[in-house]
């Protein structure tokens, strides 16, 4: 056999089920999104963007999006550092770290609604302490603030994990050397971080950051979980438009919206982040 | 003034033992190298000095200051890495730019210094470039030209020719020699290249098995070995060695030769000899040649002399076949004896 034409040959199975499985399908959701009993139309968006609901639904989820990404890139690159530098005990902080992942996102917004629940943990321990006399309604449809609080929490509790796993994974490929080398010639711990780290982390950087961004626009079991319709993200209108309101054109749209937001932010932290070819390892 | 001392320096790595109590010297402006095989500690010992590697006890003393408590970028040194660690990221300029940007240096007083440095190591044409652009002896340049940017009171280098190919090695060694002798720091350099240990170095130190076996000019540990390991390890090919029997008058019978020898309780010594100082006459050691090499300026013999390997260099210009027999006269000034048991010289 030819040789050059058998990595494609093995390459082709996969090939053929993503075309047949997602290309197709992506292709009719984007065809019904732009068309109504047939004719071409762009009144399906018109439909969505003219919802009441729409901009606090576009709002919520960027500002989500826009809370939680920063505070988990923090939280996962001190762990990550921490991680890196364990001589002992290095694969046991990161199985422990790595248990939410483990966890559906439904299972975690039930899990964190069993926290802030009126007869929850929360409220059992404040109670417990005499700290309240009858249990709170943290979750209550007025509550927007401490709802959003919660789904914060609820998130970053549970995807800060995978942005640490591929940042201790990032780290571990850069060679001690130029720590070392940053350490002889004058940097303290934060300028080696800053100066060296940072930069040389950038493809795993970039990696965990569009993972996570991707991930944050999608966000919709842990809001459904915890706030109902009370938080409206754009993944729950989406639901709303297909299940509640019957409309799949207008579903698919919307599905789109969020498709064309994602890739919008993947392109833009693919230019941000970018290592020349020089300038790589 | 950048002397260097150290001090009962030893290093276990859990129950391994990578040096022994080691002490060492090294004057202001000195050029120290340390010579050993791999695993012998050289590296450990460099590392401890620069601060990569904390001593598990000792000291070490720079320029009359304590600093094995020290971080490394309060120790006043400069390093070159084996593997140039030249930071991928950064242009050649920022690169050689960096301990001064720690130092914040006046932007006018970084520039100058950078291109006075590179233009020392015939890099000014690179400064724009990054690592992932250079070849192996310009990354090279770059490590030295970046430990001497930060003027620095101490330079260490470890093994910083040992990646590049023979050719530039030597161009390399003989233009490090001028640089490092003109910029007049202290330098300690670990290679396992004798060599390139014997070329650059005021002192050698010669290690083996984390303790320091000899520290002496390359000449003197050339010549008068403090151990035979120094002499089984420097010399290409390195000394010969014979057993030396007490003779009645009390010298040393050495392969049917009686020789004056030195004074030891000992009934049987070793006899060493360099193979450049023996010469073939009428009257010597026994010895049957077995492989001739001509190697141009002189001649390769390997004999056997009772039973024994023994090599011995030869004028060019001497005929011998192999299975003659030759009589080697051993120049009675370069003999060097050796106690078998402690392996010290006597």
């Amino acid at each position: 056999m030819n040789g050059k034409a058998l990595p494609y040959l093995l390459l082709m199975p996969a090939t053929l089920f993503l075309c047949v499985f997602f290309l197709y399908p992506f292709a009719l959701v984007a065809f019904e999104a732009v068309t109504r009993d047939g004719a071409f139309t762009l009144d399906n968006f018109r439909t969505m963007a003219g919802s009441w609901k729409f901009p606090v639904t576009v709002s919520n989820t960027l500002l989500l999006a826009a809370i939680v990404v920063p505070i988990q890139l923090a939280m996962a690159l001190l762990m990550a550092s921490v991680v890196s530098r364990l001589e002992t005990g290095r694969s046991v902080a990161l199985y422990i770290f790595a248990i939410p992942l483990g966890i559906s996102d439904l299972a975690a917004g039930l899990i964190w609604l069993a926290i802030f629940d009126q007869s929850g943990f929360l409220n059992t321990l404040l109670s417990t302490l005499g700290i309240v006399d009858r249990p709170i309604m943290f979750l209550g449809y007025q509550d927007k603030l401490t709802i959003f609080v919660a789904v914060a929490l609820a998130e970053i509790w549970r995807a800060t994990a995978i942005m640490m796993v591929i940042l201790v994974a990032g780290m571990g490929l850069i060679p001690k050397e130029y720590c070392e080398a940053a350490e002889v010639f004058g940097a303290g711990p934060w300028k080696r971080f800053i100066r060296i780290t940072l930069p040389l982390l950038r493809p795993s950087l970039q990696t965990a950051i569009i993972l996570r961004v991707i991930l944050a626009f999608e966000v919709f079991a842990v809001v459904a979980a915890l706030g109902g319709t009370n938080l409206p993200v754009l993944m729950g209108e989406t639901y709303n438009w297909q299940f509640t309101l019957q409309d799949r054109n207008v579903a698919a749209a919307s599905a789109l919206l969020i498709l064309a937001i994602s890739i919008g932010f993947t392109l833009f932290f693919l230019r941000v982040l970018r290592v020349p070819k020089e300038a790589r390892i | 003034m950048a002397e260097i001392a150290i001090k009962g320096v030893a290093k276990r790595f859990g129950g391994f033992t990578a040096l022994h109590q080691v002490d060492l010297a090294i004057a202001d402006q000195e050029f120290m190298v340390l010579l050993g095989a791999s695993g012998c500690g050289k590296t450990t010992l460099l590392r401890i000095v620069a601060g990569l590697e904390t001593p598990s006890q000792g000291e070490v003393w720079i320029g009359g200051r304590r600093v094995d408590h020290l971080p490394p970028r309060e120790r006043g040194i400069a390093m070159v890495f084996q593997n140039y660690a030249v930071f991928p990221h950064l242009t050649v300029f920022e690169n050689i730019a960096f301990g001064l940007r720690m130092k914040k240096l006046p932007q006018q007083e970084v520039e100058r210094r950078v291109n006075r440095t590179a233009e020392l190591m015939h890099i000014e044409q690179l400064l724009k470039r990054y690592s992932g652009q250079l070849s192996g002896g310009q990354r090279q340049r770059v490590a030295v030209a970046r430990a001497l940017a930060v003027e620095p009171d101490v330079i260490l280098m470890d093994e910083p020719l040992s990646n590049l190919d023979a050719l530039l090695r030597l161009e390399m060694r003989a233009e490090l020699k001028g640089v490092l002798a003109a910029s007049k720091t202290t330098t300690i350099y670990v290679t396992h290249d004798q060599v390139e240990a014997m070329s650059l170095a005021d002192r050698i130190a010669v290690m083996h098995q984390g303790r320091i076996v000899q520290a002496a000019s390359p000449v003197e540990v050339y010549r008068d070995p403090a151990a035979r390991f120094v002499g089984s390890f420097i010399g290409n090919p390195p000394m010969n060695f014979l057993p030396a029997s007490k003779a009645a008058n009390g010298g040393w019978s050495v392969a049917g030769l009686t020789l004056p020898g030195p004074r030891s309780e000992r009934q049987n010594i070793e006899f060493a000899i360099r193979p450049e100082d023996v010469d073939a006459g009428d009257d010597g050691l026994q010895a049957t040649v077995r492989v001739i090499e001509p190697l141009g300026p002189h001649t390769l013999v390997t004999c056997d002399v009772e039973g024994g390997l023994f090599r011995a260099v030869l004028d060019s210009g001497a005929t011998v076949a192999v299975g003659d027999r030759l009589r080697l006269a051993p120049k009675p000034d370069r003999i060097r004896w050796f106690d078998p048991e402690t392996t010290n010289a006597l």
